[in-house]
C-alpha cells in the first residue's frame, strides 16, 4: 500500500506527465521528501521554508490539511492526497 | 480566441454586478479537450474584498471533483475588477497558475457600460485574446 498523490496540470512537468503519483512516509512532509527523491522540484513547488506555499491547496482526502496540521498532517497508507494551485488574484 | 455563448457571457456579467463592489469570481466548465465553455460555476470569494479573490479551498475541491468526475476541466477562469479596467494586475499575473484556462477580467467600474475581456496567463506572460459571443449553444457533437 502506498499513498496516492494527485497532480494538478501545472505540475505535471514533475512528474513526467503523470497525473497521479504515490509515496509513503508518517507526516505530509515525508510524503512530500519521499516524491522528491523520485520527482525532483516537486517539493520547492509546494514548500516554502518550513511550511505550504501560501497559494497551493494540499488537501488528505477530505480536508484541506491547513486544517488539519499542515506540513506535520500524518498520513497513512489508502490515504489520498490531491494538490490543487489555489486561484486567486487582484 | 474566446467562444462563448451568451447565457454564459450574461451570467457572468451578472454575478460581478451582484457582488460589486466586492470581486465576483467563478469558473466556466467544459469537456475536457474541447475548450467550450458551457457550464458556469459561480465561487465564493473567501476574501470577501474589492481588490482581491481567492476561491474558498473547500468550495475549490468539490468544484474540481465534480468537474473531474464528469470529464470536465475549467475552460474558463473569470473575476471581476470593481475600480480598474479589465485587464490581469500584477497579482492576477503572479499568481495565475492554470496555463490551460482562459482567463476572463470583467470590469463593473461603469453601471451602464460592460467590459468583459479574455487572457492567457503563461508564465507571466499575458496575451488577450478576441472574445466571440455567440448567441446559440455550439451543436452538439
Amino acid at each position: 500500500m502506498a499513498i496516492e498523490v494527485r497532480i494538478p496540470t501545472i505540475l505535471r512537468q514533475y512528474t513526467d506527465g503523470a497525473k497521479a503519483v504515490e509515496g509513503s512516509g508518517s507526516t505530509l512532509a515525508e510524503l512530500i521528501s519521499d516524491l522528491e527523491t523520485r520527482h525532483p522540484g516537486l517539493k520547492d513547488r509546494l514548500v516554502e521554508g518550513d511550511a505550504l506555499r501560501r497559494f497551493v491547496n494540499v488537501y488528505l482526502n477530505d480536508e484541506d490539511v491547513r486544517f488539519l496540521g499542515g506540513l506535520q498532517t500524518t498520513v497513512d497508507d489508502g490515504d489520498a492526497v490531491t494538490v490543487l494551485p489555489a486561484v486567486a488574484g487582484g | 480566441m474566446l467562444r462563448i455563448d451568451r447565457a454564459a457571457y450574461d451570467a457572468i456579467l451578472a454575478h460581478a454586478r451582484r457582488d460589486h463592489p466586492d470581486e465576483a469570481c467563478g469558473v466556466v466548465a467544459g469537456p475536457a479537450g474541447s475548450d467550450r465553455p458551457e457550464r458556469v460555476i459561480e465561487m465564493l470569494n473567501a476574501a470577501r474584498s474589492p481588490t482581491f479573490y481567492e476561491f474558498d479551498s473547500m468550495e475549490q475541491l468539490r468544484v474540481w471533483r465534480e468537474m473531474d468526475d464528469r470529464d470536465e476541466e475549467p475552460v474558463v477562469i473569470y473575476h471581476s475588477h470593481t475600480a480598474t479596467e479589465a485587464y490581469p494586475s500584477r497579482t492576477d499575473i503572479n499568481l495565475a497558475q492554470e496555463p490551460g484556462a482562459h482567463y476572463v477580467l470583467v470590469s463593473t467600474r461603469e453601471p451602464d457600460t460592460a467590459e468583459f475581456r479574455s487572457y492567457r496567463i503563461v508564465d507571466g506572460a499575458v496575451t488577450e485574446e478576441p472574445v466571440e459571443v455567440v448567441d446559440q449553444a455550439p451543436a452538439a457533437e
